[in-house]
């Protein structure tokens, strides 16, 4: 077997530009889940009320989220709506309101889920020592909830990163579109260099989403 | 300028519903065909963790956390273009069907385990001390529940693995994204085909989901306990 083209990686910056394309795909997702934990909380709060419309309206937006591929949404955004309303939207902007759109529902679902699993007993008793609402919320379920959400929401981040791969298919330069680069750049010296670039990218985003997910199922574990 | 700013040319859309019709036959074709792979590869791995096959089992939990922690795009890319290489050749469809297939396989084996793993020992025990064998005890108590204590799992992945199918397009796979990008690039009717693109992902999708619901809903029910 001749070179599996690796030794391209070691060419010039190549390494390093792929490393800065890994860069820029865990930046958006870091911002859109930063956004998302945020709203995420706002957002599974307002669904545990007992509103009826609001009900309907997360219910409605949930669905959305879980139906509708992250790409489809990434080209309404990124082509859709600057063709209808004529504004230019920056690829990277574009691809953070997608993901915090879908993460803030995910997030949201999963705050309403640690929510409705704090028992009813907690609140009244709260209530007994003579606390009012937003005392309730801010010393009693809250530090449960989230202490309970933190290993979820870790588990977040993978999946945003996993997902942030999409991004090449609006033009941002990130790992993949780095990675054919550089196959393309030097298709004549290393024909093979596919095997190798496609490898290297496998494993580095193993590395990175591997110990995230191994965090998230050791606090899970832990704080059960 | 815009010109016709909101307005969606219905004819333009009907002209462009066969190519839509055929894109969706091919993305539900490789889509559910992935989702068999995927849920036959779940029920076998999940069966080599529960029973703790020595070395499989080591190969089947690195194959999960390898295939569970990095995008399905970067897998199609490795199969399609890094894997001739070495020469192993396979047709984007096969690529699309198979990439699906061990990505889901991945997610499935680790519903399956969690669902067998739900299951209280004494189930097992009882079982036992009625007399039945392992075999039977498996089948008929075990099975049952870890059935029904996985099927939540089991849809929300079937739907996570159709919706998935939509990076096909970049293994040049002409399904309902491909299409929409094509059509997008030569005609430049964009809202008109994302349009389309949304509901043909509705009609692929939302029958799933509600079906799903419904049958979640009915393989609950079986639940022991609670």
């Amino acid at each position: 077997m001749q070179n599996l083209g690796i030794d391209v990686l070691f060419k010039g910056t190549n390494f390093v530009r792929l490393l800065l394309g890994l860069w820029v795909a865990v930046r958006i997702s870091l911002i859109s889940v930063i956004i998302s934990i945020v709203l995420g909380l706002i957002v599974g709060v307002l669904m545990t009320s007992k509103n009826k419309a609001l009900k309907a309206v997360f219910r409605v937006y949930l669905e959305i989220v879980r139906i509708m591929p992250q790409m489809v949404l990434l080209f309404i955004v990124y082509f859709g709506t600057t063709r209808i309303f004529g504004w230019n939207l920056d690829a990277e902007v574009s691809a953070v309101l997608v993901f915090s759109f879908w993460g803030t529902a995910e997030m949201g679902d999963l705050v309403r889920g640690a929510l409705i699993s704090i028992p009813k007993l907690q609140y009244e008793s709260a209530m007994a020592l003579g606390m009012d609402g937003k005392q309730i919320y801010y010393y009693v379920i809250l530090p449960q909830t989230i202490r309970r959400l933190i290993p979820l929401s870790i588990n977040l981040i993978t999946r945003m990163i996993k997902t942030t791969s999409l991004v090449m298919m609006i033009g941002i330069i990130e790992v993949l579109k780095v990675a054919q680069q550089i196959i393309e750049a030097n298709r004549r010296s290393s024909p093979n260099a596919a095997f190798g670039v496609f490898a290297v990218v496998f494993v580095l985003y193993f590395l990175i989403c591997w110990p995230i997910s191994r965090l998230s199922v050791y606090l899970e574990k832990r704080w059960s | 300028m815009i010109e016709e700013v909101g307005i969606v040319d219905l004819d333009v859309m009907t002209s462009y519903l066969p190519l839509y019709k055929e894109a969706l036959f091919l993305t539900m074709r490789v889509g559910w065909k992935g989702v068999f792979i995927a849920v036959m590869i779940g029920l076998l791995g999940s069966a080599i963790l529960h029973f703790k096959i020595p070395i499989v089992k080591k190969v089947v939990s690195a194959y999960t956390q390898l295939f569970r922690n990095t995008p399905l795009l970067v897998q199609l890319f490795f199969i399609y273009f890094a894997l001739p290489k070495i020469g192993i050749r396979v047709s984007p469809e096969s690529c699309g069907t198979w990439g699906l297939g061990l990505l889901g396989g991945a997610y499935m084996t680790e519903t399956f385990r969690s669902g067998l793993e739900n299951i209280p020992r004494i189930q097992f025990e009882s079982a036992e001390s009625l007399g039945m064998s392992r075999g039977q005890a498996f089948h008929c108590v075990i099975l049952p529940q870890a059935i029904s204590s996985s099927a939540p799992g089991l849809v929300a992945n079937v739907v996570f693995l159709l919706k998935e199918t939509s990076v096909f397009s970049t293994i040049s796979l002409m399904d309902l994204m491909f299409t929409a990008k094509d059509l997008i690039g030569m005609y430049a009717k964009t809202i008109e085909c994302l349009t389309l693109l949304v509901l043909f992902y509705l009609i692929m999708l939302l029958p799933v989901s509600i079906l799903g619901d419904l049958l979640e809903r009915r393989l609950r029910h079986a639940e022991f306990g609670d």
